[in-house]
């Protein structure tokens, strides 16, 4: 018999190895922490995501359900193990790699495809990759690369000054199809506490603390509360509104909150049976709706309003009066999970007296700055260095752990290390915030807008987190990317004791949308006119107030309906045909569009770009912009690489750390290609006039930077900077240049007038699906999708955003529902998988905005907004159930469909 | 954890008296736990000569309960099999499918289990070896609610057993999404046809209950039905006292019921194809 104690030898990436843990632990686990290989990611812990994809004598298996003992005398191979090949090229060149935490798992079970099966079909590598979840790309430019596997096949390089509109590959990507990207988890120095929360198990509950002293004592461990934190104990995305304890005091307001801090050694706190810590809880019933007359969830809010958002533009009541039909909706929609593969990571240490915390992040100077404030400390005290970021969605916005692993690391002394479990990350951080929302909206015979009322009510959870953003953000865009000249939109933001509400790409808008776009449909079939017609009638054109009386130019809203009418047309068709010849499924197409305001909402949001070159030549670009997978690292560089002139493979980047990038803000609000774009345009350009300048050579001039100079060259022929000879600036930089931008905008006033926004993004979405009438099932089978970007920077990592955007509207559309204590994983908690995404065609449209850099957009958050509804509409059109409560489960559309044939 | 590599090892292990909880593909038991490790004494039967793969018997066919999805998928069965290999490719992902076992599905005894239904239609036992001998038992009376069997505290799954099966089977899993999802409901049929008729007819239902249940009214209403008639033939009052669906995140128990009945139809319209 082979016990446990030995020693497991296997052959581990062609490589004698053995390990002498625990037979039963889980292979992922034992090739992190005993065997030093971090490319093989956990995400979930249980085999629902497949991040931890490994090959087991060239078999697909999840590392995390395979325990050490079974891999003896067994061949395993890693990312590490796979020599660079065309699979990985592959994956580089078609943009298959976003944030890159799923990638490893991707390439494996990838590989063990194409060993058997050289040149796949789509539905072989989506059936092959099916147990691998990606919640970023959408799963197309995966499929992409899976299915075009080539040898030598070569990457796109631009030249000097041409780089924007080019589909380069990411400038990150290397490493992220390597194995060797470093996400939170993945880097921590030896000797690092391993640190754990203690959560509350109930929603809403007090609690009292036994004898923590002698339980540690018996662990070997050290316990902190929050009697421990030396500063603020409260903290809030939003200061004026900071209300959340980093560790609670005395009650627990939502199922998940921490409580307590356990620390200890890694080897003790494996095995440490957290059950039986020294808590009490005295459960109370909790909130859990939004309505009036329940007791306060936190005592300084007693009527439970947050904040109420609201937007009044001529009289909305005279225009419903007016309309030849008004069409009325309610609609519900539930919590939706980020659900980014990789759960909240990170480690602090102390660097003398300042507190260095390594964790993934969307916004380093906030997580900075709140960080501080909870543990008495001065900003300039602490430092934040972002891991590379297994997703984000908005959710990485807030802080999680940061003050957590900080305060070990401060009382302490030593590095501290936490890895949230899934369950943890599910429970314990931001959710799409549920709405309840009513909209009217009335038109006159002619099909034009006359008036719109809407009203929602958005679930905020016990503390306010984004719930001001949401409760603002939804009024300024509820009428859609549409003219309407009487509106009345008003909202609040309600405390409960379900999960926090947060910030989830689009802040509110994708649910409005779902209410302002079957209401459309309703008025287009009440007036008996062509959808995409009553659309095209009503889209906002240049000159046009919004309803913040906003006059915009450059919208493109309506260049991406027009855009959907070949397909339309042709799809209307199609599905007539379809539905003509019987059976069970009925086809369906429907159409919805998007508008969304760049940057906060008539509030500074200003970046800083710092660029340099070295006496050596070297030109080195400081971009603060947090990467998250969405592209920043490249577009940025590429746009500051244009206005310099110089080839994007040129530059050497720095990316965001508190310590050596200036401030660019927050990676959210679909912000950095235009604020932070722009800053790094204009610092491009500033370095340019200086060189200009210092060579007197003229605009059109060449410049080459290298091997300790400047050469730049125009029609007068060459003149040459010695780098050396140059006074030194600031530290290491011959030459340097530093640029703000903040986008000009102008306050709301009480009723929501002003100009919130200096740059809108619009798009448009065409969705096809087909029904299941027996069962009510939906399978989305196409979407096409026009997005005006203003200018394109780099259309491979557009159209990335655009499925990825799509796939989590469709998850939100069809499947995804958060309930507390209920669906807390990756299998109760479904989003989709390869085999759930439709057919994706992009249309890149390119309408310049005067402000935008080079007329860029921004595009991250409108992507997902159209999509919903579209399907909802498609839905409806197939099967004539009209749906106005999300998800659509099967059941629900199932007696939908019921209730519209009756 | 303990990797025996014969059974009378496993066995005597199983029957020692301590308690210890037997592993094979180890797709349910990690995920039931937080830790990195499996806790307690874990007998692992994946080790084991003898107990993984599929033969054919004297009369019918053996799967030893370490048989992946995978081996299921790659081995030549009869068509009566369709509906197991068609369960097979839909249990989780391609990595779920290389590691979890037969054996393993029916002990973990999820009321969502994949296999049961296309096992119960072809009236699988299963052998249940102990220090004591070995017994065998009916599928059916194997798996007793959710989560339960009739595994005696020192026995061990050891083989599912099958009867020569004739005709053809199929089998339809719903659920919210693709690939990695976990049943609304799902069902398994296998049929025998004859000039026209159904002469043998199996049809067993999942996720609809505690555990999953073969629709034994339904089958004997439609022995000897015409094939055309069949679908038509499948009512809620032969169907819906089988089952007792609840009310759950996926679906409600309604739906469920509704579902059933549609399935039941496609399952056998798939089996008789």
């Amino acid at each position: 018999m082979n016990r446990a104690a030995g020693l497991t030898a296997f052959t581990l990436n062609g490589t004698a190895v053995a390990v002498g843990c625990d037979a039963g632990r889980r292979l992922s686990d034992a090739l992190r922490e005993e065997l030093g290989l971090r490319g093989t990611k956990i995400g979930c812990d249980a085999g629902d995501c497949g991040a931890c994809t490994v090959l087991l004598d060239g078999a697909a298996v999840c590392a995390c359900l395979t325990p050490v003992a079974r891999v003896a005398g067994r061949q395993v191979t890693t990312v590490e193990g796979l020599a660079q090949g065309d699979l990985q090229d592959a994956f580089l060149r078609h943009g298959a790699a976003q944030c890159g935490i799923c990638t490893p798992g991707m390439l494996m079970a990838g590989t063990a495809l194409l060993a058997e099966v050289p040149h796949p079909t789509r539905m072989q590598a989506e059936a092959a990759l099916g147990g691998v979840l990606c919640r970023c790309t959408g799963y197309a430019k995966i499929i992409d690369a899976v299915c075009d596997v080539r040898p030598a096949a070569t990457l796109l390089e631009p030249v000097a000054g041409q780089s924007v509109g080019q589909g380069i590959a990411r400038l990150d990507g290397q490493a992220k199809i390597d194995g060797t990207e470093s996400y939170g988890a993945d880097h921590w120095p030896v000797g690092a506490l391993v640190v754990r929360a203690i959560r509350s198990p109930h929603a809403a509950a007090g609690f009292v603390f036994g004898d923590l002293t002698g339980w540690a004592a018996a662990c070997r461990v050290t316990v902190f509360t929050a009697s421990d934190i030396p500063g603020l104990n409260r903290f809030g995305v939003i200061p004026a509104f900071a209300d959340q304890p980093a560790l609670a005091e005395d009650q627990a307001r939502f199922r998940g909150e921490a409580v307590a801090l356990v620390a200890g050694e890694a080897e003790g706190m494996a095995g440490l049976d957290l059950s039986d810590f020294p808590v009490t809880w005295d459960a109370m019933d909790p909130v859990l709706d939004t309505l009036p007359g329940a007791r306060a969830v936190l005592a300084e809010r007693p009527d439970n309003v947050l904040v109420r958002g609201r937007v009044v533009r001529g009289d909305a009541g005279a225009g419903l009066q007016r309309a030849a039909h008004v069409a009325e909706v309610s609609v519900q929609t539930a919590h939706v999970e980020h659900a980014y593969i990789e759960p909240e990571a990170g480690v602090a240490w102390m660097e003398g007296d300042t507190l260095v915390i390594r964790a993934c992040t969307q916004a380093p100077v906030m997580d900075r700055d709140d960080t501080a404030r909870i543990l008495g400390l001065p900003p300039e005290r602490v430092r934040i260095i972002p891991s590379a970021v297994g997703g984000g969605f908005g959710s990485k916005l807030d802080i999680s752990l940061q003050p957590l692993i900080g305060l070990v690391a401060l009382k302490t002394g030593r590095p501290a290390r936490m890895v949230y479990s899934r369950m943890e990350s599910m429970q314990s951080t931001t959710k799409r915030h549920p709405a309840r929302m009513t909209a009217r909206i009335g038109a006159d015979a002619s099909g034009r807008i006359t008036g719109m009322a809407f009203d929602g009510t958005f679930d905020t959870g016990p503390y306010s987190s984004w719930g001001p953003t949401v409760a603002n953000r939804v009024p300024v865009h509820a009428s859609g990317p549409y003219y309407v000249p009487g509106y009345r939109a008003e909202t609040k933001a309600v405390h409960t004791n379900g999960p926090v509400g947060g910030a989830f790409r689009g802040f509110g808008v994708p649910q409005a949308a779902v209410a302002q776009e079957v209401a459309f449909d309703d008025l287009a079939l009440a007036l008996r006119m062509d959808r995409l017609a009553f659309r095209r009638l009503n889209a906002l054109q240049d000159g046009q107030a919004t309803v913040c009386g906003q006059v915009l130019t450059g919208v493109g809203i309506r260049a991406c309906l027009a855009a959907l009418q070949p397909r339309w047309d042709a799809a209307l068709a199609e599905t007539a045909r379809f539905n003509a010849s019987g059976g069970a499924a009925r086809r369906g197409i429907g159409v919805a569009s998007c508008w969304y305001g760049c940057g906060n909402t008539g509030l500074p949001n200003p970046s800083t770009v710092r660029a340099g070159i070295t006496d050596a030549g070297r030109i080195v670009l400081h971009q603060g912009a947090t990467e998250i997978g969405q592209g920043s690292n490249t577009v940025i560089a590429q746009i500051f690489a244009d206005a310099l002139g110089v080839p994007v493979g040129a530059l050497t980047l720095v990316g965001p750390d508190t310590a050596l990038t200036p401030d660019c803000g927050k990676t959210s609000a679909s912000r950095q290609t235009v604020v932070t774009g722009k800053a790094a345009m204009r610092s491009g350009e500033r370095l340019r006039a200086e060189i200009l300048r210092l060579t007197n050579r003229g605009e059109d001039a060449r410049i080459s930077v290298g091997d300790g100079r400047i050469v730049v060259t125009d029609g007068s022929g060459a003149a040459e900077i010695d780098l050396a000879a140059l006074p030194e600036g600031p530290p290491g930089y011959r030459l340097v240049a530093e640029e703000t931008y903040d986008p000009p905008t102008v306050p709301l006033d009480a009723d929501g007038q002003g100009a919130p926004y200096a740059v809108y993004g619009y798009g448009a979405q065409l969705a096809e699906v087909e029904v299941d009438m027996g069962l009510g099932t939906v399978k989305v089978t196409r979407i096409t999708a026009a997005h005006d970007l203003g200018r394109v920077i780099n259309p491979v990592l557009a159209e990335g955003q655009i499925q990825g955007g799509i796939a989590q509207g469709l998850g939100m559309a069809l499947m995804e529902e958060y309930v507390a204590g209920r669906t807390e994983n990756l299998h109760d908690y479904l989003i989709p998988t390869t085999g759930d995404m439709p057919r994706i065609d992009s249309i890149l449209i390119e309408v310049p905005d005067p402000e935008g850099p080079m007329g860029a957009k921004g595009l991250g958050e409108h992507v997902l907004i159209p999509t919903a509804p579209a399907i909802l509409n498609a839905i409806r059109h197939a099967s004539g159930a009209r749906i106005t409560r999300l998800p659509a489960l099967p059941h629900r559309v199932l007696a939908a469909i019921r209730e519209g044939s009756q | 954890m303990i990797r025996p590599r014969t059974l009378s090892e496993a066995i005597s292990a199983a029957g020692s008296g301590d308690r210890i909880v037997i592993a094979a593909g180890c797709t349910d038991l990690f995920p039931a736990t937080q830790r990195q490790s499996l806790a307690g004494r874990i007998l692992d039967l994946t080790a084991v000569d003898g107990l993984r793969g599929i033969a054919r018997t004297g009369d019918g066919w053996r799967i030893g309960a370490a048989t992946t999805w995978t081996d299921v998928l790659r081995a030549g069965l009869p068509p009566a099999f369709d509906g197991l290999k068609a369960a097979a490719r839909q249990v989780g992902g391609v990595q779920i499918q290389n590691a979890g076992t037969v054996g393993g599905n029916l002990c973990n005894a999820s009321p969502a289990a994949d296999g049961v239904p296309p096992l119960l239609t072809l009236d699988a036992q299963v052998e249940l070896a102990s220090v004591g001998g070995v017994r065998r038992l009916p599928l059916a009376e194997f798996v007793t609610g959710p989560r339960r069997t009739a595994l005696g505290p020192s026995e061990i799954l050891t083989a599912v057993l099958l009867p020569e099966a004739q005709g053809c089977g199929s089998f339809v899993k719903l659920g919210a999404r693709a690939y990695l999802v976990i049943s609304i409901v799902m069902v398994a049929a296998r049929v025998v046809v004859a000039d026209g008729r159904l002469t043998q007819v199996a049809v067993a239902v999942g996720s609809c209950g505690p555990v999953a249940a073969r629709m034994t009214e339904l089958e004997a209403r439609l022995t000897g039905a015409r094939v055309a008639d069949a679908a038509g033939m499948v009512s809620a009052d032969l169907v819906a006292p089988a089952l007792s669906p609840i009310d759950d995140v996926r679906a409600d128990a309604a739906y469920r019921t509704d579902a059933a009945l549609e399935l039941i139809r496609r399952a056998l319209d798939g089996a008789m194809a």
